[in-house]
């Protein structure tokens, strides 16, 4: 079981309090994860990667485990600790606007 | 007796306040949507329980919300749970995907950029929606960089009418302060066919074949801030109001100048008159009088807010250059808040109401036709829009 926190902002808009839940078959990577994120909370879908390219937005990133995944490769696996749920994915809304 | 329903968008979020048709006692319901930026929220006429909201962010991009309650519940039209296979997709109430050339697949145009070079068309937020006169399901959005989309669908899914972006001048348009945006959409309610839409800064437009070509309609816009004042794109057009009973007059307010047509935009001209500044963002008409119009003129392009510290807004009982300084129940001293385009409305009640929502965040009202204003809201955040229902 995959652990994800959504900023309080999508949080809100997918309607949950707490952390998600998900069932991943197969390889466990940024972009599985969000695949299915999307396919459970479809109003989360271009809120955060777009719509058309794909790109992570650039105001957000994934954290895991204290470190940056953000720059690493939606296909590249994601740390042992995530895949066997002890610890969650972060998506955060960076901290901007002045 | 009748009741009137006001949407006021804010900087963040969505706020409803209602009364009966003497406006006297308000309700207040929200936030709702709490810290994101609400752009417009407008009513169907078809079924008024049904509001569609434009909810934005630079953080997490556009959202669709819409309620088929008047404002109890929201959702995200097709944001349910995935459907069975062979269902429509769900989740893309807020894909607003540019149309390409059909012949090439490529960008169908680029557009001006602040460098003056050329720079491919990238969504940002929908500006305004608006809602079908006859069909629940159908809704306009107008979006920045400047297009429309239409859904057919009640939200769930946007197809563009590229007709307007691909008819020759989109080449030519620029953004304004504020972004390259399709900020208005009227609807002609004598003639379906017939829609007129207005770009900052490009200027208006109109079709006569329900979206599929378009022409602009800017001859007698004179703009002295472009190299050309009188071409016929590039004029930043603010607002743009009719009513429906006239539906061949329009009334504009430009960066500068108010303006009038008489022949649904072929021709425009001044009626800016004894107006103490021309510059402002709204416009709009009284619900039963088509030639009462109102501004709230704004200082200057470089200070966006009232003169001399007055909160007036201004009548003209003589469809323009004639014009009245309204001021009962607004302030008078120390006030310098502004009044975007999409931040007034009016009911359509016997004695019409009038109402403008502030960048301080206040929401006036008044219920005589603007004799008399009272706040219904003082502390929102900055308002964005304001639209009011009249219901049964």
């Amino acid at each position: 079981m995959i652990r994800v926190v959504l900023p309080p902002h999508l949080r809100g808009l997918a309607k949950v309090g707490g952390e998600i839940k998900l069932e991943i078959a197969g390889p466990v990577t940024q972009r599985s994860v969000l695949d299915a994120l999307e396919a459970n909370y479809p109003m989360l879908r271009g809120t955060i990667r777009d719509h058309v390219t794909q790109q992570r937005r650039p105001f957000l990133r994934f954290f895991a485990c204290e470190e940056d995944l953000s720059h690493e490769a939606p296909d590249a696996p994601l740390p042992e600790e995530v895949v066997s749920g002890k610890e969650p994915l972060l998506i955060i809304g960076a901290i901007a606007g002045g | 007796m009748s009741r009137v329903r006001v949407l006021a968008g804010t900087r963040k979020g969505a706020f409803l306040l209602t009364s009966d048709g003497k406006r006297e006692k308000w309700e207040v319901s929200g936030p709702h949507f709490a810290g994101w930026e609400i752009y417009h929220m407008k009513g169907s006429p078809v079924n008024p329980e049904r509001i569609f909201v434009s909810q934005t962010s630079g953080w997490f991009g556009q959202i669709i919300q819409r309620s088929d309650d008047g404002g109890k519940t929201w959702d995200t039209p097709g944001g349910e749970k995935m459907p069975k296979p062979g269902e429509f997709p769900a989740g893309v109430s807020n894909k607003f995907a540019y149309d390409t050339s059909a012949e090439t697949g490529k960008p169908l145009t680029t557009h001006q950029f602040y460098d003056g070079k050329q720079h491919p068309w990238e969504f940002k937020r929908v500006w305004h929606l608006e809602p079908s006169l006859t069909e629940a399901d159908t809704v306009y959005a107008g979006v920045e960089d400047a297009a429309l989309f239409r859904s057919k669908d009640g939200g769930k899914s946007w197809q563009e009418l590229s007709g307007l972006r691909g008819h020759g001048t989109g080449p030519m348009w620029q953004p304004g302060a504020g972004g390259m945006c399709l900020h208005t959409i009227i609807l002609d309610p004598s003639n379906p066919q017939r829609m007129f839409i207005a770009i900052s800064a490009a200027g208006a437009f109109r079709t006569d074949d329900g979206g599929k070509s378009w022409k602009p309609i800017n001859k007698g816009l004179y703009s002295q801030y472009i190299p050309n004042p009188t071409a016929e794109i590039g004029h930043c057009v603010h607002h743009v109001a009719m009513h429906r009973s006239k539906p061949k007059v329009l009334f504009m307010q430009k960066h500068w100048d108010v303006m009038r047509s008489d022949d649904a935009g072929e021709n425009w001209k001044e009626v800016s008159g004894n107006l103490p500044t021309d510059f402002g963002f709204v416009i709009d008409v009284h619900a039963h009088e088509p030639e009462t119009i109102y501004v709230v003129p704004i200082k200057s392009d470089g200070e966006h807010y009232v003169m001399d510290g007055k909160l007036r807004v201004y009548r003209s009982r003589t469809g323009g250059n004639e014009w009245e300084a309204l001021t009962k129940g607004l302030p008078q001293s120390n006030c310098y808040v502004n009044v975007l385009r999409d931040a007034m409305a009016v009911d359509s009640l016997d004695k019409c109401g009038i109402y403008f929502g502030t960048s301080g965040g206040q929401v006036y009202c008044s219920p005589d036709a603007g004799d008399n204003w009272t706040a219904i809201v003082r502390d929102l955040p900055a308002v964005l829009s304001v639209e009011v229902q009249t219901l049964p």
